[in-house]
């Protein structure tokens, strides 16, 4: 009972203007849709890759940020001996004590006012062995015992003074830069690391603000969070480290995707009036083939189904066109902050395929709400009246 | 039991407040295999008699029936295939659908049939054939000629073998060579394919080739001149 699909195609190309108009609008919408979600998938994957699931990240018991942790120094060698933290080479438990501390430096380009807020980690020689992510892509690994530090390679470009061989003046010490690292993209390459040790004694006293250790049987998480618990020399929490910078990345990925959604929209009725304009327009202008196929014996339902095919072939062109104008961005680095360290997280705009898919769905949904009333009205022609 | 029965049919139509009645008890009968032109005066019921047996309006009251069917009392969901398998309608301006080729508007009816791909399109070719355009498959509208045109809307009419020919006006927009072409293709459908034609015309020269011609005026059978053959009885 199909009214053959060609002929819509060829219908479409038989008013160009509209259509193009039609399904650039949509495309608009498509672009800015794919865009937004690009923003908040890039952000929510910089801190979804910043853990790992083998590690586990001690913090005090309930802080849910490692900015407003402290674990004492007495607390470090109890957590050592625990039979749950794998071991390195040497014999030495691959654990990290890390101070976390968010400085402020100057932005290239601006002026002193023109600051940030960044995330300075002091680890033990032991952190480039737990994370495994982390890669040093220039320079070599900080020397105990110097002030010396490594930076993300997302702060490079961005910030003064983060190349390798500058000399970085925070907290009223230099700083000698001598490597920079990568760290698959994560919220750590948006850091400074140096060693724990030094930057304890500039910023915090004799507290830590976490632990991270790769756990001895990757599947013994429950096991070690429990024990952990129940020691009573210590008040810590476990938290599995994807699970803890995932979680993070929750209450800011939400709103930048609720923000997506509802700008998109609101942009979307705009699209959609378009495609209702076009779709009746189309169906005045083709009243007697409409009239026809009726009279040949296609029921109403088909030539509903014809014109809603219709508007949704318009609304995937305009779909390809926003993907096309959103793609480019893939990639790009921004930055934001994140609000759960308040310091400022550097991430690539995601744009992935289920986006893509997405982007293209929305325009065919967006198609098929504009085409439903003109094609309704399409299918209810009183045929006779159409005929003359 | 004629092919066509219509039975104390009374329809009106309100314009603006007023109602205007096109048939006060209109009753005839079409046989099978019959030709007939119907003619009149605008507004005289003619094209409405063909709306009427399609099926495409109802009467106000009376029964219309085709076949035994009573095409009054169908619902639309029952029309729509009733339609497909029984009626095939020829307008005064062809309605080709232009972006379609003529094979492809040819073919439109069986695509409500359950033929496949290949027994479609070889219908399709001999309906065009029947029509003299076998080799204008592949042009659309624009590239025929007005007559080429109404032979494509009548290859698409009879390509689904209904029951009954319907042609509204088939010749008004045509010049007398191309009319003369349609014309001699109906007796060539009546006479050798044997398809009852009902054929609604101002032109003369269309109703000499009919077997049977009935005048109509404000909806009422004026005069009937029955022709050697015709099957129509009132």
């Amino acid at each position: 009972m199909k009214i053959p699909f060609v002929y819509n195609l060829r219908s479409v190309t038989q008013r160009p203007v509209s259509t193009a108009l039609t399904a650039l609008g949509i495309g608009l919408v498509v672009a800015v849709f794919v865009a937004m979600l690009a923003l908040a998938n890039g952000f929510i994957a910089a801190l979804t890759k910043t853990g790992s699931a083998d590690n586990v990240l001690l913090l005090r018991r309930g802080s849910d940020s490692e900015l407003s942790s402290g674990i004492p120094r007495e607390a470090i060698n109890i957590i050592g001996a625990s039979p749950h933290i794998a071991t390195g080479a040497d014999g030495r438990p691959l654990m990290s004590p890390e101070t976390y501390i968010v400085i402020n430096i100057p932005r290239i380009g601006g002026d002193a006012f023109a600051v940030a807020n960044v995330v300075a980690r002091g680890v033990s020689d032991k952190a480039f062995e737990v994370r495994r992510n982390i890669k040093i892509i220039e320079g070599r690994r900080f020397t105990s015992g110097q002030s010396e530090i490594c930076v993300g390679a997302k702060l490079a470009g961005r910030f003064n003074n983060v190349n390798v061989g500058d000399v970085l003046r925070f907290s009223n010490r230099d700083w000698k830069v001598v490597c920079r690292f990568t760290a698959d993209g994560s919220s750590f390459e948006s850091e400074i690391w140096g060693e724990n040790e030094q930057f304890q004694g500039v910023f915090r006293g004799n507290v830590f603000q976490d632990v991270a250790f790769r756990l001895k049987d990757p599947a013994g998480f429950e096991e070690a969070k429990r024990a952990f618990l129940a020691d009573q020399r210590l008040q810590v929490d476990a938290h599995r480290e994807s699970d803890f910078y995932a979680d993070q990345s929750q209450l800011l990925g939400n709103i930048l995707r609720f923000l997506a959604i509802m700008i998109t929209s609101i942009m979307a009725v705009g699209a959609v009036f378009g495609a209702v304009n076009t779709m009746y327009a189309a169906v005045s202008s083709r009243t007697p083939e409409i009239a026809v196929l009726l009279t040949l014996g296609f029921p109403p339902r088909s030539v509903l189904a014809s014109f809603l095919a219709e508007s949704a072939v318009i609304a995937f062109i305009g779909g390809i066109i926003g993907c096309l104008l959103a793609l480019p961005i893939n990639g790009v680095v921004t930055s934001t902050t994140n609000w759960a360290s308040f310091s400022e997280i550097a991430f690539a705009f995601r744009v992935t395929p289920q986006l893509l898919a997405a982007g293209l769905l929305f325009a065919v949904v967006m198609g098929l709400v504009g085409g439903f009333f003109p094609a309704r009205r399409a299918s209810r022609l009183p045929v006779i009246e159409a005929l003359r | 039991m004629a092919l066509v029965e219509i039975r104390n049919v009374y329809k009106s139509f309100k314009r603006e407040a007023q109602t205007v009645d096109v048939y006060s008890g209109l009753s005839m009968d079409f046989e099978e295999g019959s030709y007939t032109a119907l003619m009149g005066p605008s507004g005289s019921g003619k094209s409405t008699l063909l709306n009427l047996i399609a099926g495409l309006d109802k009467p106000t009251s009376g029964t219309v029936r085709v076949e035994g069917s009573e095409v009054s009392s169908m619902t639309s969901a029952q029309l729509a295939p009733w339609r497909a398998r029984t009626i095939g309608f020829v307008f005064q301006s062809y309605n080709l659908l232009p972006v379609l080729t003529a094979h492809q508007n040819v073919e439109l009816p069986l695509l409500l049939t359950n033929l496949g791909k290949k027994e479609r399109a070889e219908r399709t070719e001999i309906a065009l054939g029947v029509v003299g355009l076998a080799d204008r498959m592949d042009h659309f509208p624009r590239q025929l000629s007005g007559g080429q045109e109404q032979r494509v809307a009548i290859a698409r009419a009879i390509v689904a073998d209904p029951t009954l020919i319907l042609l509204d006006e088939p010749t008004g927009q045509l010049d007398s060579k191309s009319s003369e072409e349609v014309l001699e293709l109906l007796r060539r459908l009546n006479d050798e394919f044997h398809k009852t034609i009902m054929i609604v015309t101002h032109d003369a020269k269309a109703a000499d080739r009919a077997k049977a011609v009935l005048h109509l005026e404000k909806g009422v059978l004026l005069e009937r001149s029955q022709l050697s053959g015709a099957g129509v009885a009132t």
